[in-house]
């Protein structure tokens, strides 16, 4: 196990900047995010760490080692695709397997490691199935037993959900984060959905357009965002000229209070306990107001009323 | 209706255009009876014409599916620069008559040719074995590249990369993984390919000199026999030829049914 040190990696594609100079400290253990809209850089990022690109400028260190002349194979590192890269001519055991084959292990040791960790993953039965005959959510499993066969210092997940619908993917979140539990290998996952890295990741490393926006806990990058990319890529944000505000910091009341404005209520939607309320402002300037239903129902919303909302916790960016 | 139109219409020109001429020539070899036919193509010459083709095609086979391969990788997962210069080259010998490449060979490798010297250094090309193995690699050349490209693509760097991050160098990452990918449009390239190459006869006879029992392959062989009004000779020895090639394709549907492969 080891933690991972990226120093002002740059990697260019055909003029196009993916990396731009960027440095990030991964604890070593830690479970790390790196979040970003598509064309961050947040898979580049991966990417170069694993060894499957190499970087313009810069340097990766895994552990104390400087890894950037490297080649992949010899970094010690797991990874897992987002389209699985299961070796479709194989079986389930053969795919766990490949990793050990490759560094000629006794054939009992593999054996033994094999069906340790397909139970790890759930899939003791199906070892001799191949991987056209697994559902998506196994194959990705079967994907992260064969990236942890060879004791990897490091386990890096390209969008490791993403080709998954929502429920297998929200099961397989809560899954990864009891495996990182057991296994505590220093684990680096690339997504996209920034409600899959607060829930899994105990850090969170905020990229857009090649460059680090943010790096902290979930509740650090939503309390205290550093920047208005951050505010708003982590949460659902309203902006009010150059204020934003969180949906679920805006106030309604019947009657008007110190600080309120007027505002109509457009639309009601309910989803269970949640309700989000659209509102249309007198300057124009649209307001969402997300509420439980509770609140609803003792305020009586319908479309087409007046309110008066109020807003806490607001913030401005420089 | 127009189901019916369209499946007898094509049933019809298959009949007309292939199964006809070639049933007419399996008919007409055994016009005399069999043994006639035996004795024909059991003449030491016709056994030679079918020696030398089958070494020909053992030669040319193997190492147009290993370039084949190489070529594939290069055009797929290379970085090299003019590679659809390259894929468009690897088509030539589709589209070129293969009396032309037999000719280009005969400029090449002739008397004044660029190549030509090698004859005054005991190495005789035209007119001798080497020459009609290049001319049949030359035509038999595209057919694994054809094949195996579209396949390479299809399957991605995925498999080839997550193979590499678990600690398989360059060679066994092509062996346990894109070698089992390709395989079988690797067997369907081989079949196509040994089938060109055993009835190639255009550029093989512009190179070969056509010396009876020497440089004789069975295509030219049974031109000869035709040409010789040796018809009975012409028909048995074509329906050897075309047994191969029933062979190599009955070889390649029980290979893989290929709608699957997809």
């Amino acid at each position: 196990m080891s933690g991972i040190t990226v120093l002002d990696v740059t990697k260019r594609f055909n003029g196009f900047t993916a990396l731009d100079d960027v440095s990030v400290t991964i604890p070593e253990g830690s479970l790390t995010a790196l979040l970003g809209p598509s064309g961050s850089g947040k898979s580049t990022l991966l990417r170069v760490i694993a060894g499957l690109e190499s970087p313009d400028g810069g340097k990766v260190l895994i552990g104390n080692e400087d890894v950037t002349e490297q080649p992949a194979r010899a970094r010690g590192v797991g990874m897992v695709f987002q389209h699985y890269a299961a070796f479709k001519h194989m079986t389930v055991y053969d795919n766990v397997a490949f990793g050990l084959a490759i560094r000629r292990r006794p054939r009992a040791e593999i054996r033994d490691r094999v069906h340790e960790l397909l139970e790890l993953v759930q899939l003791e039965g199906l070892a001799k199935r191949y991987p056209a005959q697994l559902s998506g959510g196994q194959r990705q499993r079967m994907a992260l037993a064969r990236a942890l066969a060879v004791e990897p210092g490091v386990l890096l997940l390209d969008e490791p959900f993403g080709a998954l619908d929502a429920r297998v993917r929200k099961e397989l979140r809560a899954w990864l984060r009891r495996l990182h539990d057991e296994v505590h290998v220093t684990t680096i996952i690339v997504t996209h959905d920034q409600e899959e890295a607060m829930e899994v990741a105990g850090q969170i490393v905020v990229l857009n357009e090649g460059r680090i926006e943010q790096v902290g806990s979930p509740r650090e990058l939503y309390d205290s965002p550093a920047n208005e990319f951050v505010m708003s890529f982590v949460g659902p944000v309203n902006r009010v000229g150059e204020t934003f505000v969180r949906p679920h910091d805006v106030e309604l009341s019947l009657e008007p209070e110190a600080g309120s404005e007027e505002a109509m209520v457009e639309r009601v939607v309910h989803l269970g306990f949640e309700v989000r309320v659209e509102l249309l402002r007198a300057d124009g300037e649209r307001l969402l107001a997300q509420l439980t239903q509770d609140d609803v129902e003792q305020l009586e919303l319908e479309p087409g009323q007046i309110v008066h909302v109020r807003s806490s916790r607001t913030k401005t960016f420089a | 209706m127009s189901r019916y139109v369209i499946r007898f219409g094509a049933l019809g020109y298959l009949a007309l255009l292939l199964l006809l001429p070639v049933g007419f020539v399996f008919y007409r070899a055994f016009d005399h009876g069999f043994s006639h036919a035996w004795h024909a193509v059991t003449t030491p010459a016709a056994v030679h014409a079918l020696e030398l083709t089958l070494l020909i095609a053992a030669i040319a086979v193997p190492a147009n599916t290993v370039f084949g391969i190489v070529m594939a990788l290069a055009l797929v997962r290379g970085r090299l620069p003019g590679r659809g210069l390259l894929n468009a080259a690897v088509d030539l010998p589709l589209a070129l008559s293969p009396v032309v490449v037999g000719l280009s060979l005969v400029l090449l490798y002739g008397r004044g040719g660029w190549l030509g010297g090698l004859a005054g250094h005991g190495l005789k090309i035209l007119f001798a074995f080497p020459g009609m193995v290049l001319a049949t690699m030359f035509v038999s050349l595209p057919f694994v590249v054809r094949e195996v490209v579209p396949v390479l693509r299809e399957i991605g760097t995925e498999q080839e990369q997550a193979a590499e991050t678990l600690g398989a160098g360059p060679f066994q990452t092509f062996r346990r993984i894109t070698f089992p990918a390709i395989r079988w449009a690797v067997a369907y390239g081989v079949v196509l390919t040994t089938a060109r190459a055993i009835g190639e006869f255009g550029a093989v006879s512009a190179v070969s000199g056509n010396i009876e029992g020497r440089t004789q392959t069975l295509p030219l062989y049974v031109k000869a026999q035709f040409d010789g009004f040796d018809t009975a000779g012409a028909y048995a020895s074509s329906v050897v030829l075309a047994m191969i090639a029933i062979a190599v394709v009955v070889a390649l549907r029980a290979l893989h049914p290929r709608e699957e492969a997809g």
